[in-house]
């Protein structure tokens, strides 16, 4: 029977009454009275020198309180890139600054110039359009090969040909590689695309700064996955404020997807002149601006080539990757192409030899960064087609030639030869699963089906790893992170027995509020009602990292049940003296102590009212109280795998692909709520079929951006996707965190884009139309494309 | 100013708006009613959307001006008499049908709009309903699941009723 309540049961959200009756609290519901409004001028070019400013006449406009331009921030620092990359030749990646406002010169449509604060938006607005700027406008850089070919004008002087870092790894394996693809009985090749994308959260980013004259507090409200994270990016290194003397509140917060982890000049503006106007300061993005500002994900262009054996064994692997870092380096941007990506290239198999070049590029477009699964999709995309196409040449069936592949289960812990050791998995069972899911063996029937109606209908089936729970300090810190990255969390049980846990975690569509609690429940024997989850606000949580990298139940859950061990024991104690016991024999289940062998006992909530009224209590051996803290610093990532399966049916005439069916199934280790897990897969699903059928971001040659608003950039819609068959009933538990967990934020869109590529071709190929391959979005135009390429 | 009188969720409201003041921002500015979102600037994403005289509009592309004398229904009036949920957002809860909960106000406006035009819809017409709303967090499943519910509900309460 399924549990109705603690671990393993689907609670309904609690956070759903608020946001289902329009009491939710999002930043841009933040107004503080007297507040100004701010509108950034930004770049109408992707390139070009800065010559002025002039403000005159718009100082001048109605409402207008002050108008601030790059030169006001030259005296502070630029937002900070969180992660050094370093060369092959040994040499630290370029990092050209990036102002909070543009200074020398602008480097891509929507780098903001100027940013007027007036009494209302729209007179803000309107004198924007008053400011006059003269710019000299340069060649733009916005295609990656034409950037790094030795001719194209460079983004930043620090780099003249615009490389950013030129990354091998591992480079002890180069030569070894060489010699095994270059001996191998096969090598299958393939270039390929992934291509840029825009995170899209339905919530626009806003900031809201706020500076108290009486206490000296600067207060920033944002719309950010981890207010700690901005608090210490931007109080140490770019405005130089004190942690005591700011404050970051990330209050409901509606989606990330990794677009909301980094720190954005905005936020640094509306704190910054807050301060210095002495009034609230409000900046809320539309839409058109957050295409032009939110940091952009993927854009890989990648050759991978991979080597077998004449029964299919995979022997090397080597890659060479492009990456697009945009104009400026965005928080986490160099770490997604390097140790997010070249980590995973042993996906699920036993590949021994592998090699990745990636060269990272400025350009002048707007910056990419960490979009869902960060680096991992780039991964598991090339790897996932370039194994369908080694099976399509020979003649081998796909699945069957993954599985003659895959890391055996009992190889665990599975050492790869890209630095991580895989601590668990089974992925022989996830692709029995998804084979009995997706009914591999009915999809002839169905094939000749969709035959009979002129249809083409075609199976991709691909396997995916993830390494997640991000991540061990220590390790990421060798690895040139400039943060550590554990979680925390304080428990606190107040005298009547209401519990509150103040988490680093953030949730921001995840559920937290309801899922939390229920590992609280679980171990304290107490309701989930009698629990709350405090998160978002630095003055009311201990320092954490946030949400991001599927990392809040794998580090932020695990330091929760650390600080709820440290009140077990203590609550043990207290018990012990109030049962005049010996400590060693109190017991504690279901939410009640007992000593053993006798049948002495007391709950939890008696022993939570002792703590705090100590009158019959061991003050010479305890404090009174019962409140801990944990930090919790994992010793290895975790690595959710799984298999998915995407049938669909190609119109030969149009090139319109419709998805029929996709099924997933995930081994995320031990689930804590089966119905937001769900939910969590479903979303990446939409989000990788959305990639891989109809999401792209098109910049024009001279770097305009052709896709920037929801008219022209194809977001997945209802009628575009099937329901879903998922399952996480596949299940190893991690073997190094408290609860057994892998986090499941970023499968559905890691795992889903080869299935549905895979789909497409296997389709077409099947109906005698020899394709390779085809870029996503696999569009009806290219599909149509490639049907009349290999037809003439 | 253009003054303007209507009733919001059987309120009669007024205020001074500026002939470029939308709807929403009548809504959410002047009212204080921040339950309705803006999630885009084209008309496309439906977070924005609210029931004007008992069709469902999106607030974002209506001038308030325009809509003196109206009947204006948000997401703050969807919850029945005692508090409790409506049948709509009783079955997102149950089916999952939010994740973080933005673009939620307008599907749900959406879907009760859908319900009263046509009771009993198939899931092809519930996600064609959806056009106009953009959700990207839950891959429409379980929304278009709430509303088969929600569907179901009602018409199980009506048949209850006769």
């Amino acid at each position: 029977m399924a549990k109705d309540s603690g671990i393993g049961a689907s609670i309904k959200r609690r956070e759903d009454v608020r946001f289902l009756t329009g009491a939710g609290n999002y930043t841009d519901d933040i107004s503080i009275p007297g507040q100004l409004y701010c509108f950034f001028l930004r770049s109408t070019v992707a390139h070009g020198k800065l010559n002025g400013v002039d403000t005159a006449a718009a100082a001048k406009m109605p409402g207008v309180v002050r108008i601030f331009t790059g030169k006001d921030f030259e005296a502070v620092g630029g937002l900070p890139c969180g992660w050094l990359i370093t060369s092959r030749d040994g040499t630290p990646m370029k990092e050209p600054k990036h102002p909070i406002l543009a200074s020398g010169k602008v480097r891509h449509v929507g780098d903001p110039i100027a940013a007027v604060v007036a009494r209302s938006l729209a007179e803000a607005r309107d004198a924007a359009e008053a400011i006059e700027v003269d710019i000299e406008e340069l060649p733009a850089v916005i295609d990656m090969k034409a950037a790094v070919s030795g001719s194209a004008a460079s983004v930043h002087d620090e780099a003249p040909d615009n490389i950013c870092y030129d990354w091998g790894f591992v480079e002890e394996n180069r030569d070894a590689v060489d010699a095994a693809i270059k001996g191998a009985h096969h090598v299958t090749t393939l270039d390929l695309t992934n291509q840029r994308l825009v995170a899209n959260p339905m919530e626009p980013r806003v900031a809201v700064g706020d500076y108290n004259r009486a206490s000296g507090e600067s207060t920033l409200y944002t719309t950010s996955q981890n207010p700690h994270v901005i608090r210490l990016l931007m109080g140490a290194f770019v405005l130089g404020i004190p942690e005591h003397k700011l404050r970051v509140v990330a209050p409901d917060v509606g989606g990330g997807f990794g677009s909301k982890i980094f720190h954005y000049a905005e936020e640094a503006f509306c704190t910054f002149a807050a301060k210095a106007i002495g009034k609230p300061v409000k900046w809320t993005s539309d839409r058109s601006e957050a295409f032009l500002s939110d940091a952009q994900g993927r854009d890989h262009v990648t050759k991978i080539e991979l080597a077998l054996d004449q029964n299919g064994k995979f022997l090397a692997i080597r890659t060479n990757t492009l990456a697009n870092m945009g104009a400026y380096l965005s928080t986490f941007s160099t770490s997604v192409p390097t140790w997010l990506h070249g980590t995973l290239m042993a996906g699920n198999y036993t590949t021994p030899l592998i090699y990745c070049n990636v060269k990272a590029v400025f350009t002048n477009t707007v910056p990419v960064d960490a979009y869902r699964g960060a680096g991992r999709p780039e991964a598991t995309f090339q790897l996932e087609r370039v194994i369908d196409k080694a099976a399509r040449e020979m003649g081998i069936d796909p699945i069957e030639l993954r599985r003659r592949n895959f890391v055996p289960a009992d190889a665990f812990p599975y050492q790869t030869p890209v630095a991580v050791q895989y601590d668990v998995g089974n992925y022989q069972a996830t692709m029995d699963k998804i084979v009995e899911l997706a009914d591999v063996a009915g999809f002839p029937a169905r094939r000749a089906e969709s035959a009979a109606r002129g249809k083409l209908r075609g199976l991709g089936v691909n396997a995916y790893i993830e390494a997640c729970g991000i991540a061990p300090s220590q390790l990421v810190g060798q690895l040139g992170a400039r943060a550590g990255l554990y979680e925390s969390a304080t428990v606190r049980v107040n005298a009547a027995g209401g519990i509150v846990v103040m988490t680093g975690s953030h949730s921001h569509g995840q559920g937290h509020e309801t899922t939390f609690p229920q590992v609280i429940a679980e171990m304290f024997g107490v309701s989930e009602d009698m629990v709350d989850i405090v998160h978002g606000d630095s003055a009311r949580t201990p320092m954490g990292m946030g949400t991001y990298g599927s990392r809040s139940i794998a580090v932020g859950g695990s330091a929760m049940v650390r600080a709820a061990e440290k009140i077990i024991s203590k609550a043990k104690k207290i018990a012990s003296h109030l049962m005049e016991a010996s400590a060693e024999d109190v017991e504690f289940k279901n939410g009640v102590f007992s000593v053993a062998g006798t049948d002495k006992t007391i709950d939890f909530a008696s022993v939570a009212l002792a703590a705090y009224v100590p009158h019959n209590y061991p003050l010479d051996q305890i404090e009174p109280g019962l409140e801990e803290t944990a930090f919790y610093d994992p010793s290895n990532f975790t690595y959710p795998a799984g298999a998915y399966a995407c049938e669909v049916e190609v119109d030969p005439e149009t090139g319109v692909v419709e998805v029929k069916s996709f099924a997933a199934a995930d081994d995320f280790g031990n689930v804590i709520n089966p119905m937001i897990v769900e939910g969590q897969v479903h979303g990446g699903l939409a989000q990788g079929i959305g990639q891989a059928l109809r999401e792209n971001t098109v910049y024009g040659a001279d770097g305009q951006l052709l896709t920037g608003s929801f008219m022209d950039y194809a977001m997945p819609r209802a009628d575009d996707m099937p329901m879903f068959t998922v399952d996480h009933s596949c299940q190893t538990p991690c073997s190094h965190n408290p609860l057994g967990v892998k986090g499941c934020g970023e499968a559905g869109a890691i795992g889903s884009p080869p299935a549905v590529v895979n789909a497409v071709l296997d389709a077409l190929n099947s109906g005698g139309i020899k394709v390779d391959h085809i870029d996503m979005p696999v569009s009806p135009a290219r599909v149509w494309d490639a049907i009349q390429a290999a037809q003439h | 100013m253009p003054k303007v009188s209507m009733t919001v969720n059987g309120e009669t409201v007024s205020g001074d708006v500026e002939g470029r003041t939308l709807l929403v921002q009548f809504l959410r500015e002047h009212l204080g009613l921040t339950g309705t979102h803006v999630g885009c600037d084209t008309a496309q994403c439906g977070a924005c959307v609210v029931h004007v005289n008992g069709d469902s509009v999106k607030s974002c592309n209506v001038f308030a001006a325009a809509l003196d004398g109206a009947s204006v229904t948000t997401i703050e009036g969807m919850a029945n008499a005692d508090g409790t949920l409506g049948v709509v957002q009783q079955a997102f809860q149950d089916h999952h049908g939010l994740q973080c909960g933005f673009c939620t106000p307008g599907m749900v406006m959406t879907a009760a709009d859908l319900l009263k035009r046509n009771p009993n819809p198939t899931e092809a017409e519930v996600r064609a309903y959806l056009e106009g709303n953009i959700c990207r967090c839950t891959g429409y499943h379980n929304i278009v699941k709430a509303i088969m519910a929600a569907a179901a509900n009602m018409s199980g309460a009506k048949v209850a009723a006769e």
